[in-house]
C-alpha cells in the first residue's frame, strides 16, 4: 500500500508544467490535490513516471467573477469552495453539493480541477458541471480551448482533456433569476462515493437540465428525463414516475456498491427526493 | 528529476530539515523519520481517517499527502494538540467519558474534533456526526466521541 517508484517536479510557472507535459518520455501525471491519485497510486492502479505538483502555480488557484459567470481556477480546493461568498451568491448548487463531497479532511485538500480530471464516475462535480452547462478551460503549448462540459467527460477515468493539456479553469454561468436547483445521493456513510445521485437545474421557462451520478461509466445527462420535465410547470406523481420510467435511456453499470439494477431503483429515488426538493 | 528532495517543516512548532524519498508519505516521514510515532496508519487511501492531523491550520490526512509537498508547511500531531490547539479539556473528556477503546482511530478523531470546535460549530449531535464521518472508529465508541465533543463545546461556552 505504497506509492510505486517515480520522479516529482514542482514547477513555479504554468509554461514550466506544459513543458514537462509536453515530454512524452517523462510519462507525467499531473498532481492537484492528491485525495483520489494518491489512493490509486497506493493501490498501483497508477504509476506515473513523473509527479507534477501544480500547487506552486499561483494563477491556478484564483477565483474570477465576471458579468455572467464565474471562473474557478483549477487548483481551488474544495473548502475553497464551500466558504466563498461569490459561489453561495452565483452557484447555489455548488453550496448545496459539496458537504456530500467526501469527508472534511478530504475536502480541505481535494480540488475542482483534479475532480474534473479524474472523471470518476461516482464523483459530485462532473454532474454538476454537466447540468450547468459549464466550459473547462485547457490549456496547452498550443493554446488555450474551451470545452463544454457536454463533451468533456468520455467514461471512467476518461476526458477531452489530452496527456499533453492542463485544465486551468472551470467557467460556470452565473445563477439566474427563477433558475431553481436540485440534488439528492444516497451513499453507505455521510461523505462516502454515492451508490447514485443527481443533479438538476430547472430554467425560469422551465426547461430541465437532469444528470446522474455513480450510476454508469461516468456522470452523464438523462435527455429522456429532461423531455419529459421540459415545460412542466405542476410535477405531479404522474409525471415524477414517467420520468423514472424514463430511466431506461441509461446503461446502469455495478460497482463494488451495487449492481446495476439496484442502481437503477436508486437512481429512480434520488431523481424523485431532487425533484420534490427543488429551490 | 529527482527521487529525493530536501524539506523543511514545522512539526509542533518545532523546525526539521530532513532529505526524504519523493515516494514517502507524509504519516510514514512523521513515524519513521521524526518518530512521531502518535500519527496512526490504517488504511492507507484516505479512509478511515486514523491518519489525519493538521497542515498549515488544516486538517488533512497524512497518507495522502507526500512528505515533500509539506515542504514548508505547520503540522500539527496528536503529539501537539495539547500544547498547540489547547485540547486538553478535550483530550480529558474524551478519556473520562471513555471515548476511546484500542485508540487507533484516536489521533483522527481528535484532529477532526478539534476542527469541528475550532470553526465554532454547534454542539448538535447530527452535525458533529456528519464531520467525524471521515473517521471510523471500529471500537464501538461513536456515541462517546461524540458525547466528548459535544461535552467539552459545552464547558468552552460556560
Amino acid at each position: 500500500m505504497k506509492a510505486p517508484d517515480f520522479s516529482y517536479e514542482k514547477p513555479n510557472s504554468l509554461s514550466d508544467v506544459l513543458n514537462l507535459l509536453s515530454d512524452d518520455n517523462l510519462e507525467c501525471q499531473l498532481l492537484a490535490g492528491g485525495q483520489s491519485l494518491m489512493p490509486m497510486m497506493n493501490f498501483r492502479m497508477a504509476s506515473p513516471g513523473t509527479l507534477v505538483d501544480l500547487s506552486g502555480i499561483s494563477e491556478l488557484s484564483v477565483i474570477n467573477v465576471t458579468d455572467d459567470a464565474i471562473e474557478i481556477g483549477a487548483m481551488i480546493r474544495y473548502y475553497e469552495l464551500q466558504s466563498h461568498e461569490s459561489i453561495k451568491k452565483h452557484c447555489p448548487l455548488i453550496t448545496k453539493v459539496l458537504p456530500y463531497v467526501a469527508h472534511a479532511a478530504i475536502r480541505n485538500r481535494g480540488t475542482i480541477g483534479g475532480s474534473i480530471g479524474l472523471s470518476d464516475p461516482a464523483a459530485e462535480l462532473p454532474a454538476v458541471l454537466l447540468c450547468l452547462d459549464a466550459k473547462i478551460e485547457i490549456t496547452s503549448q498550443n493554446g488555450v480551448r474551451l470545452e463544454p462540459a457536454s463533451s468533456f467527460f468520455k467514461s471512467i477515468y476518461e476526458t477531452a482533456c489530452e496527456t499533453d493539456e492542463l485544465i486551468t479553469k472551470i467557467i460556470l454561468p452565473k445563477a439566474q433569476t427563477g433558475q431553481l436547483f436540485g440534488f439528492h445521493e444516497i451513499a453507505r456513510r455521510h461523505g462516502d462515493y454515492a451508490m447514485a445521485g443527481v443533479c438538476i437545474a430547472q430554467d425560469a421557462d422551465l426547461t430541465r437540465r437532469v444528470a446522474f451520478f455513480g450510476v454508469s461509466s461516468s456522470a452523464i445527462r438523462a435527455f429522456g428525463v429532461e423531455k419529459i420535465l421540459s415545460g412542466v410547470s405542476e410535477l405531479s406523481e404522474n409525471i415524477i414516475l414517467d420520468a423514472q420510467n424514463s430511466l431506461d435511456e441509461i446503461e446502469f453499470e455495478g460497482d463494488m456498491n451495487a449492481g446495476p439494477e439496484a442502481k437503477k431503483h436508486i437512481a429512480k429515488i434520488v431523481l424523485a427526493r431532487a425533484l420534490k426538493e427543488m429551490k | 528529476m529527482s527521487k529525493t528532495a530536501q524539506i523543511t517543516v514545522s512539526v509542533n512548532g518545532e523546525k526539521y530539515i530532513e532529505d526524504v524519498p519523493v515516494r514517502m508519505n507524509l504519516a510514514d516521514f512523521l513515524r519513521t523519520k521524526l518518530g512521531l510515532t502518535g500519527t496512526h496508519v490504517g488504511c492507507e487511501h484516505g479512509v478511515c481517517g486514523a491518519c489525519t492531523l493538521f497542515l498549515d491550520g488544516r486538517t488533512a490526512r497524512s497518507c495522502l499527502t507526500l512528505a515533500v509537498q509539506a515542504d514548508g508547511t505547520e503540522i500539527i500531531t496528536i503529539e501537539g494538540f495539547e500544547s498547540e490547539k489547547n485540547a486538553s479539556d478535550l483530550i480529558k473528556n474524551f478519556h473520562q467519558g471513555n471515548a476511546l477503546q484500542c485508540g487507533y482511530c484516536t489521533p483522527g478523531m481528535l484532529a477532526s474534533s478539534i476542527e469541528y470546535i475550532e470553526q465554532g460549530n454547534p454542539a448538535d449531535r447530527q452535525k458533529v456526526k456528519e464531520y467525524i464521518s471521515g473517521n471510523y472508529c471500529r471500537c464501538t465508541g461513536y456515541q462517546a466521541i461524540v458525547d466528548a465533543i459535544c461535552t467539552t463545546i459545552e464547558e468552552r461556552q460556560n
